[in-house]
């Protein structure tokens, strides 16, 4: 890119990508906004004009609102713990020499290759039903009356659902981070006294922070939005209603467009200010 | 403290014998070089030592203890990686912490080592820093300073220098020279450059496929190798091994003459050669030097101001009393 006109010629070069993923973000967005600012029931009369703030205010009004906040954030968060702990622990086991370690690494990253409205089906039907999952049979096994997860334990059991899915990008991330990790290092704190516990917490976690932020901001992003888990196991019954659940809802079960966008406005909100917050704890990982 | 022996030591990965039956015993304060070509086991031997790996069987003590079985942070040895090994997470100052503060030692303790070390490596100025933003040989000195502060019966350096530029590499070697003379600890150092050895060792073990080949002082393995294999490591440029007429003439398989044991003459001498390629070092000049008969090329290290092109002809005489003699089984004959 040395002179004037191959930078010229770059940037021409560029603008239909440029354009397009521009056109691609934008025009949902301000169809989005431009409605969330209108009263549009398609079933019940169509477009019925401009209402200002109106759906706005009655979105956070409504009592469902804080409750699907709250939701969301359990379930991100609980499933970050989840897939980040367990991730840190596979990973490590999977880094020892093992007979059969290719099959056993691809056997672990599967999970991910299944479509979410599949595996939340499996486990709903296989794993918890409470006459015939699998659950159940151990539970009865040992002489306890089976639980009945997605009531009982809901909110609980979608994070654990998701977490399934979740486990093996965390996972594979670490493993990565932990093979990068220079075994000389080890060593020198194994001289230095040492012992593995110590090892793991002075040497490997600083050494996998890095990966760690990448596994929480990518999961956080796709976990804000997780829908077909909800949808094919609760049906947002049972506290499990998100704010992405919640503005399904709105949209397609009260046919009031205009409420759901404004909703989804709101979704906009509350992932930038998760993503900002998340970004000053763990950004400063990435400066380094 | 600092007495290390090894007595029958063997090392096998899998089917692969590393190291056969080996015995070696290192003396208080001693600077103990392993010198020998890459694969050859000197690092093994190292890691034996230091426990990093376990061995095959024999017995290691160290000073009078059995240490067969130690786990390498009971043992009482620092160790100075290839790659230094510093924690890229921790400032110059909790890397050199780092030991200390697994030992359990109380603060104030720990801070008077650390600015002690810091003091002694020059590195005072950059104890807050990461070792990212340091430069090579500053690194360096931090990882000897993270083994100083143990105050260990012994250091373990594993081609220490070997990352460094050569300006570096000099700096460093008086460096660690004079840290020896300074702390009279044990040393332990594996090199493969036989300049690093023969400057700082107070004992040398040249070592090939895991064989100690010849231990000694540098000036004994100079004057007196062992074997063939010895001859040719130390010593740079290397010792001319000549087989064949000339070897002959004296009745044994191999003669040895170090370049700088032979006279050059344009006019008369006892051997006739043609000069090769001559490098002109300014204090010396190193001439390679062919027909002659059971040796091509033929090194010798001639003053700097000889004077000899490509193509000219020459006469050498080796020093009577310089050459070795080899017999057939390599190993010296007197």
């Amino acid at each position: 890119m040395a002179t004037q006109h191959s930078r010229s010629a770059a940037r021409f070069m560029m603008a239909p990508a440029v354009v397009l993923l521009l056109g691609w973000m934008l025009v949902p967005l301000l169809m989005t906004l431009y409605f969330s600012f209108k009263t549009y029931l398609p079933l019940r009369g169509g477009d019925l004009g401009w209402t200002g703030f109106d759906n706005y205010v009655r979105f956070v009004s409504s009592s469902a609102f804080w409750p699907s906040i709250q939701a969301t954030l359990i379930i991100v968060g609980g499933a970050l713990i989840i897939t980040v702990g367990f991730g840190v622990l596979l990973g490590i086991l999977l880094n020892q020499p093992m007979w059969g370690q290719g099959v056993v690494r691809i056997l672990v990253i599967a999970p991910f290759f299944v479509m979410p409205t599949v595996s939340a089906l499996v486990w709903k039907n296989m794993f918890m039903d409470p006459t015939n999952g699998l659950l159940a049979h151990l539970w009865r096994f040992f002489g306890a009356d089976p639980v009945v997860w997605l009531s009982d334990a809901s909110l609980f059991s979608i994070i654990l659902i998701v977490s399934w899915q979740w486990l093996p990008f965390a996972t594979l991330i670490l493993l990565t981070a932990i093979q990068s990790l220079d075994g000389e290092q080890l060593e020198a704190s194994e001289m230095d006294g040492a012992p593995v516990l110590k090892r793991f917490w002075y040497i490997v976690l600083p050494h996998l922070s890095r990966a760690i932020t990448i596994v929480i901001l990518i999961e956080t992003i796709f976990l804000l939005s997780i829908f077909a888990e909800i949808l094919v196991t609760t049906g947002g019954a049972f506290g499990t209603r998100t704010l992405t659940y919640l503005i399904f809802q709105r949209v397609l079960e009260s046919q009031n467009v205009g409420l759901g966008s404004a909703g989804g406005v709101y979704a906009i909100i509350l992932a930038n200010i998760v993503a900002i917050f998340l970004m000053r704890i763990v950004g400063k990982n990435l400066d380094a | 403290m600092g007495q290390i022996n090894l007595t029958q030591v063997t090392k096998s990965f899998g089917d692969v014998n590393v190291i056969p039956p080996l015995d070696l015993n290192i003396n208080d304060g001693e600077f103990t070089v392993f010198v020998g070509p890459s694969g050859c086991g000197k690092s093994t031997l190292l890691r034996l030592i230091a426990g990093l790996e376990d061995i095959t069987s024999g017995k290691i003590e160290i000073d009078g203890q059995d240490a067969t079985e130690l786990p390498p942070a009971k043992r009482g040895l620092a160790m100075v990686f290839q790659s230094y090994a510093l924690y890229p997470h921790m400032s110059v100052r909790k890397n050199i912490a780092f030991p200390m503060k697994m030992a359990g030692m109380d603060e104030a303790e720990q801070k008077k080592r650390i600015e002690a070390a810091a003091k002694a490596l020059n590195l005072t100025d950059y104890l807050d820093r990461r070792p990212g933003q340091l430069s090579g040989g500053q690194r360096q000195r931090v990882a000897i300073g993270r083994a100083i502060v143990r105050e260990p019966s012994a250091f373990l350096f594993d081609e220490p220098l070997s990352n460094l530029d050569a300006a570096l590499r000099v700096g460093m070697r008086l460096e660690i020279s004079e840290m020896h003379k300074r702390l009279a600890t044990t040393m332990i150092y594996v090199t493969h450059d036989q300049v690093e050895a023969m400057t700082m060792a107070d004992k040398i073990v040249v070592l090939q496929a895991g064989v100690i080949e010849q231990v000694g002082s540098p000036l004994e393995l100079y004057r007196r190798p062992r074997n063939k294999f010895v001859a040719g490591f130390i010593g740079s440029p290397k010792m001319n091994l000549i087989e064949g007429k000339l070897a002959s003439e004296h009745s044994v398989h191999t003669i040895g003459i170090r370049p700088e044991h032979i006279d050059v003459s344009t006019t008369e001498g006892a051997w006739q050669g043609t000069v090769g390629v001559a490098e002109h070092l300014g204090s010396d000049t190193f001439i390679h030097i062919h027909g002659i008969p059971g040796c091509d090329p033929l090194t010798v290290r001639a003053g700097g101001d000889v004077d000899v092109r490509h193509g000219d002809t020459v006469y050498l005489t080796p020093q009577a009393q310089h050459i070795h003699k080899f017999g057939a089984d390599g190993l010296r004959l007197d």
